[in-house]
């Protein structure tokens, strides 16, 4: 007997596991710190592993507020999100993270349950084809056949959604998977995927006619995307372009990759985006783009788009360049990799004297401006407040709209890895959620969730999640009673027909949040918003604040859709 | 134009509905796409025939398909020497009166008979698409009952002709 007790001692290394415990295992292996996920039938016996797990699990009200959240934590931490959902509806919910995910280029982990694999196709309860669905908008996508595959699966997950141009993964359990045995599982393993091995080493003759290009240039110019962020190359960028003398404009999604208050910094480009930089990237002969795509928000009609250009695009993608935009510069190269190549070749500055003089006057003539003397609560002002309060160092996270522009253009960031919004997209309902993952990612920081009074009321469920967690985010909504964006549009392209875009009635948010043991302020001026935001930006509890901004106040400048960037309309008083 | 899309994929499910999906996705054109095993285990061949306006537009497509997980290689063979062909099965009327008259023209097109009945036949052909479509021309008139078509499937010659420039874009 006893020996027989010490037999089974011995053994229990190869004690038969579950689907569910391989994967928590992985999950560990990987280092994961916190899951978004919501349980439902498929994924029962994946959560009851996770009751004892050590992982902290967070639980959004909806599951499109758990992946928004862990696009949030990716984009703030560099790692990949994690995400759990049930199969059909809790599957079909987390689709428009998965595509704001893979516009924006962020890493997920989206573990889905499915039917057990007897009744796939046999339209189960609660099944949904989440692989067909999500083919298109995901980096790749798995569906588990057999348990021996989880730990080979995860780890190549986490590889794609990490590695190259980050994206979001999927991986779908059936549920007979998840709770069924293995007495053997796969034994560790490299990654071997000979379909994906991304360039992250830029070709020498291309770096080498690039340092000659930006030499001989008279008006160069560099556009910085989100690729330095995610290559976490910031640091490279300025050394280069300190080194060169070359100025910097930024999409939508790079701010923070060049400090603003840098004096080579020109500013973001764009149909909201300031005049210096859009006129910058017409009159420019040599345009170099890190890790930009050029998205038609910053391009404008791609027939006038810096048409003096010689173009150059570092992208770690090979598919972007040339996608758009004629390149004749091509490098495909991780953004940090590239640049590192580029101040080691310590090419001869270029002689741009006049081009720099330019670009000055430029700024001077033609700043952001705003009426500072309407007596209304002006949201540029309220930016301006939250940016001079928070000295430029709090993790910003926008919904989609007017507020979006404007904490673009007013807050001025300094430091990487401070801003977090969706542009490729543009999802109403990401910011709240997303503020949530940043905290999460990083919970000493001062975390600002900039919503609107429409996208706000798409993801206010979440508030729980606040509540229970006591999470110090501060909800700032810029209430205009409307969906400013589309009645700015209405009111310039549709002669002011504000079809069903005006939303008078509303809740009180204050009560919403007190709700939710959080507390609320309405503020109408400027004197209560100075006063209150001492307050309690620096405390470390959550408050909403419903800032009541000038309903009528539009984002300048703007360039019309069709339009060139150099069209752009309400660059002046 | 008219371009030639050679791909290796890893055999894996849901491979082929990944590059259809990405094709409509990008909204590209495809004329035909024929899939099968390849001299590699584990991998298969598909050779795409696809619609495209310029060459800016072939590049992107063969980037695109490139950045696909599965995919091992793609080569746009279209310039090169290559080898290709398709197959068709054509069921035509036929009565025995205007058999005879079917088979003199199934003998110049190397087609052969590969199934009578009363008062049809089936004709197989194999050959470039053009060839093909220019003996459905001829066969028409007789009468086709039911047509069925494979979709080119291509590659490389052995030698190329030195005077072709060869143009592959699955190096970046």
């Amino acid at each position: 007997m006893l020996q027989e007790a010490a037999l089974t001692e011995t053994k229990t290394e190869t004690h038969p596991v579950t689907g569910a415990d391989l994967l928590l295992r992985a999950l560990e292996k990987e280092n994961v710190e916190v899951i978004f996920g919501y349980p439902g039938g498929a994924v029962l016996p994946l959560y009851d592993k996770l009751y004892h797990s050590k992982i902290l699990h967070v639980l959004p009200r909806h599951e499109q507020g758990g992946i928004h959240a862990a696009e949030g934590y990716a984009r703030i931490s560099g790692k990949p999100g994690v995400v759990i959902a049930t199969s059909g509806p809790g599957a079909t919910n987390i689709v428009t993270g998965l595509a704001d995910a893979m516009m924006d280029s962020l890493p997920l982990i989206v573990f889905t349950g499915q039917v057990a694999t007897g009744v796939i196709g046999s339209d189960a309860f609660q099944e949904a084809d989440i692989l067909g669905i999500t083919t298109p908008i995901t980096k790749y996508n798995y569906q588990v056949r057999s348990i021996e595959d989880i730990p080979r699966i995860i780890k190549e997950a986490f590889y794609i959604a990490s590695t190259g141009r980050p994206g979001p993964v999927l991986i779908d359990i059936p549920k007979d998977i998840a709770a069924g045995v293995s007495d053997q599982p796969e034994e560790e393993k490299e990654v071997n995927l000979p379909g994906y091995q991304p360039t992250l080493k830029p070709n020498y003759l291309q770096i080498r006619k690039l340092t000659e290009a930006v030499s001989r240039s008279k008006k160069p110019v560099i556009l910085a995307g989100a690729g330095v962020l995610h290559g976490r190359a910031s640091k490279e960028l300025k050394e280069y372009a300190e080194q060169q003398q070359v100025p910097v404009i930024h999409t939508l999604l790079g701010l923070g990759g060049f400090p603003a208050d840098h004096p080579l910094f020109i500013g973001m480009a764009g149909m909201h985006g300031c005049y210096t930089a859009n006129m910058g990237l017409t009159e420019c002969d040599l345009l170099i783009n890190i890790g930009a795509r050029f998205d038609d928000r910053l391009t404008g009609n791609l027939q006038h788009f810096a048409p003096h250009a010689t173009v150059a695009h570092i992208d770690i993608d090979p598919a972007e360049i040339g996608k758009n935009v004629p390149t004749s510069i091509p490098i495909v190269a991780d953004a940090k990799e590239a640049l590192e190549q580029l101040i080691l070749q310590d090419g001869k500055p270029p002689a741009h004297k006049e081009w720099m003089e330019t670009i000055l006057r430029w700024q001077e003539e033609y700043p952001y401006f705003y009426d500072k003397e309407s007596g209304r609560l002006k949201p540029q002002k309220v930016m301006e407040m939250l940016h001079s309060k928070t000295e430029g160092n709090a993790i910003v996270v926008t919904d989609v709209g007017q507020h979006q522009m404007w904490a673009a253009q007013y807050y001025r960031f300094n430091k990487a890895d401070r801003w977090v919004t969706s542009g490729g997209l543009g999802t109403m309902g990401f910011g709240f959620p997303a503020s949530i993952g940043a905290q999460l990612a990083d919970p000493e920081a001062c975390v600002l969730a900039i919503c609107g009074d429409g996208g706000f009321q798409m993801s206010t469920q979440e508030l729980a999640i606040i509540q229970e967690m006591n999470l110090p985010v501060k909800i700032i909504i810029f209430n205009n009673m409307a969906l400013g964006m589309v009645r700015q549009w209405q009111e310039i392209f549709y002669e002011s027909r504000f079809s069903h875009s005006k939303i008078p009635v509303q809740p009180s948010f204050v009560k919403l949040a007190e709700a939710y043991g959080i507390k609320g302020y309405v503020i109408q001026s400027e004197e209560e918003a100075e006063e209150l935001l001492d307050e309690v930006l620096h405390n470390r509890e959550p408050v909403l604040i419903d800032f009541r901004v000038d309903p009528d106040e539009n984002v300048y400048p703007m360039i019309a859709p069709g339009k060139g960037l150099h069209e752009m309309a309400g660059v002046k008083p | 134009m008219k371009r030639v899309i050679c791909l290796t994929v890893m055999n894996r499910p849901g491979v082929l509905n990944r590059i259809t999906n990405l094709f409509s996705k990008r909204n590209f054109n495809i004329e035909s796409i024929s899939v099968g095993l390849s001299e590699h285990e584990g991998m298969s061949r598909i050779t795409c025939v696809v619609h495209v306006e310029d060459s800016s537009a072939s590049e992107q497509i063969t980037k695109q398909l490139n950045k696909q997980i599965d995919v091992i290689k793609v080569t746009d063979i279209t310039d090169q020497s290559i080898v290709a062909r398709e197959l068709a099965l054509i069921k035509v009327q036929a009565v025995p009166y205007t058999r005879n008259e079917i088979y003199s023209l199934i003998e110049p097109f190397r087609a052969s008979v590969i199934d009578v009945s009363k008062d049809s036949m089936t004709v197989q052909i194999t050959g470039e698409s053009d060839k093909v479509e220019a003996f459905i021309e001829l066969i028409k008139p007789y009468g086709i009952k039911e047509l069925a078509r494979t979709g080119t499937t291509a590659f490389p010659r052995g030698t190329q002709r030195t005077s072709q420039q060869s143009k592959s874009y699955s190096i970046v």
